[in-house]
């Protein structure tokens, strides 16, 4: 794919068909360990759609995504286990309280539930007043901190996070920033798409742009 | 995969429990349907009893239905859905701990007011027995090829009707060897070959039935 | 035989619309033949008098509801497995001929009860599965419709189908066991009369002519599909703008 080493998230020629529109076609990327891939594209271009391509939820129209060598269509439970997808939606429910939502996306990756872990992560994503309230009674950026709690929590190398700073105050949006900073320098790889300026120091990112534009970079892609 | 499957059932009976008064509709629901019967066809305890069997099981039938439209709306709308499906473990034991969790939520609080309806109805005592019974096995299986239905119907306009449609046919052999069963009672011939086609019926849909569902959501969701 | 080659929706279309025609006067000739023996040639039945002639016309139809019905369940499995378009546009394009015979079955059916019951309608095992049949038929239509997306819509339908034919015998069986049972209330079973050679001849040729013009009917309608789904390649094109 490319020439860079050890490249463990790898598209080719993704392609996507939504009804009778071709949203895009002839994706191609390489991602390494530290690597972020910043998809961008105005709205209706089908970011979310390549996000959710890249997560294993729809299968391509073309093409085929890898994760260490392996197409995820073949390897999906080990793959699934290195991944987390941070959507549009939270994947929280309303009903329950940050940390049991926590305790049951623990049990979905079938792992023992580390309650100690989970009351830290809460409080270092400023969540330490919201823990007795269901998560109904949180603002909607506070849900979303619950949300990437989980994705912490998950120990994942890979994160495929959509919109992230969306609804998020300065703070907040601080914090994400930080969180997938560290994240990178641990060796960890993300794609994710977003509207504002992700500012992070010195990582190295790759823009993959959908639609019209012009496209820089290794993730040319054609424009429909 | 065990722990998955209870932490399923335990985080929807935990939900269903906080909604609180959801599962009373669908109770509601078959306790009015069932006593519109002799307000119809009048009070003749003769005829009540003929009809009573196939009234209730077709009221307990309906009702479920109800409330298995929704079976993975909730978790489809806030984005739980997407993250179960991304998780390692297998889909089918989603299906099977969602279903479980809602039938013990929706169906066994119709097992429990039965005896009460059959009563109405002037049935005796051995023909609820047998209509009980009927139902614990048969609830189970409509929750089952209900879950296929919800699944292959997520999301859709009009889900609710469609779903119906979609299950009842299936359904028809439960119907058929759930009254049958009490009618049998009631005739003196005996329920035993009814209740043992009605459990093969049971057998049949748990063994296709799960995996329908799972490879559903994956098409819905995907 | 390289079957992706057949598997090509250019190979199938072409090689579909030579058959078509074919299939087309063959069905024609089958049913003109039978339905002459079954009307003319085939001789009054004891029992029933003329009204059993029906029988030329509903049992056919039921056959080819039942068969069609399973044909269905087969190509959406063919497709699931092999993610083949063209499977699916065969389930397609079989549905709306299956529900057509089928209720052409329970039509013909109920025509038949009315001379011996005097009713149009009584619940015996045949009418009831044959209803039943139906319901399944309109529910796979039903979902089919609901749904835009078309992978989404062909995946979902097969899934049905794929449920509904491990349920069908077991419906089947069900609706005679519960008919054997009210026996003594109900009316009376549309029973086939004995069947002289001539008669069998006679429902013979009208179930080959079903088939034929089953045959028929679903490529041509296959074809179309295939049209349709093909639109944005070239080759479809060019046969547009031949036709225009």
């Amino acid at each position: 794919m490319d020439s860079h080493p050890a490249t463990l998230f790898a598209a080719d020629e993704l392609a996507c068909e939504r009804g009778e529109r071709l949203l895009f076609k002839g994706v191609c990327f390489g991602l390494s360990a530290g690597e972020l891939l910043l998809v961008q594209g105005g709205n209706g271009q089908g970011k979310t759609s390549l996000l959710r391509l890249l997560a294993g939820l729809a299968r391509p129209d073309a093409g085929e995504v890898s994760w260490r060598g392996q197409p995820i269509a073949r390897c999906r439970d080990d793959y699934h286990r290195e991944m987390a997808y941070l959507g549009h939606a939270n994947g929280i429910k309303d009903e329950l309280e940050p940390a049991e939502n926590l305790r049951f996306s623990h049990g979905l990756q079938g792992r023992r539930f580390d309650a100690t872990r989970a009351l830290e992560t809460l409080q270092r994503l400023g969540l330490s007043r919201c823990l007795d309230l269901p998560c109904r009674a949180l603002s909607f950026g506070q849900r979303r901190r619950v949300a990437l709690a989980a994705l912490l929590l998950a120990d994942a190398r890979l994160w495929i996070l959509d919109e992230p700073l969306t609804g998020l105050d300065v703070h907040a949006v601080a914090l994400v920033e930080a969180l997938i900073d560290e994240h990178l320098r641990a060796g960890g790889l993300v794609v994710a798409t977003t509207h504002q300026p992700l500012k992070l120091a010195g990582t190295p990112v790759q823009p993959l742009q959908l639609g019209r534009a012009a496209a820089p970079r290794a993730g040319a892609v054609e424009a429909v | 995969m065990g722990r998955f499957l209870l932490g399923v059932v335990r985080r929807d009976l935990t939900i269903a429990a906080r909604r609180r008064g959801d599962w009373l509709t669908a109770l509601f629901f078959f306790v009015m349907v069932s006593s519109l019967f002799p307000l119809s066809v009048g009070p003749d305890p003769q005829l009540l009893q003929r009809i009573g069997p196939g009234v209730l099981w077709v009221a307990a039938t309906l009702a479920s239905l109800l409330s298995l439209s929704r079976l993975f709306e909730d978790d489809h709308r806030d984005g739980s859905l997407e993250q179960m499906l991304l998780s390692p473990s297998p889909v089918v034991l989603l299906v099977l701990g969602k279903v479980l969790a809602h039938w013990l939520v929706y169906g066994l609080p119709l097992l429990l007011v039965t005896p009460l309806l059959g009563i109405q109805f002037n049935l005796p005592g051995e023909a609820i027995a047998v209509l009980v019974l009927g139902l614990l096995l048969g609830t189970p299986v409509l929750s089952m090829l209900g879950a296929a239905g919800a699944a292959l119907t997520l999301g859709l306009r009009g889900g609710g009707v469609l779903i119906t449609l979609l299950v009842l046919p299936l359904y028809v052999p439960a119907l058929i060897f759930g009254a049958g069963a009490v009618g049998g009672v009631l005739a003196g011939t005996g329920a035993e070959a009814h209740l043992s086609l009605l459990a093969a019926f049971f057998l049949v849909s748990f063994t296709v039935a799960p995996w329908i569902a799972a490879a559903s959501l994956r098409v819905s969701v995907g | 035989m390289n079957l992706y080659h057949y598997a090509s929706p250019t190979t199938f279309y072409r090689l579909a619309g030579r058959v078509v025609p074919w299939a087309a006067w063959t069905a024609g000739i089958l049913a003109a033949c039978g339905l002459y023996i079954g009307f003319f040639v085939a001789p009054t039945d004891f029992q029933q008098g003329e009204a059993y002639r029906i029988i030329f016309i509903h049992v056919p139809a039921a056959w080819m509801g039942m068969l069609i019905y399973l044909a269905m369940a087969f190509w959406g499995a063919i497709g699931l497995a092999f993610n083949a378009r063209l499977a699916f546009i065969m389930m397609r394009a079989l549905a709306p001929t299956g529900a057509l015979l089928t209720f052409v079955a329970l039509w013909t059916g109920a025509v038949w009860g009315k001379p011996m019951w005097g009713t149009w309608w009584v619940w015996d095992a045949r009418l009831t599965s044959t209803l039943v049949l139906l319901f399944l038929y309109l529910g796979t239509l039903a979902l089919w419709s609901a749904i835009e997306d078309t992978r989404r819509s062909d995946r979902a339908g097969a899934l049905l189908t794929l449920i509904g034919v491990v349920n069908v015998p077991i419906i089947l069986f069900s609706v005679v066991w519960w008919n054997t049972l009210h026996q003594g209330s109900s009316i009376g079973v549309t029973h086939a009369p004995r069947m002289a050679t001539v008669m069998m001849a006679g429902v013979l040729t009208m179930t080959l002519a079903a088939w034929a013009y089953a045959i028929a009917v679903v490529l041509a309608r296959a074809r179309r599909l295939v049209l349709e789904r093909e639109r944005k390649t070239e080759w479809v094109q060019k046969i547009l703008v031949q036709e225009a």
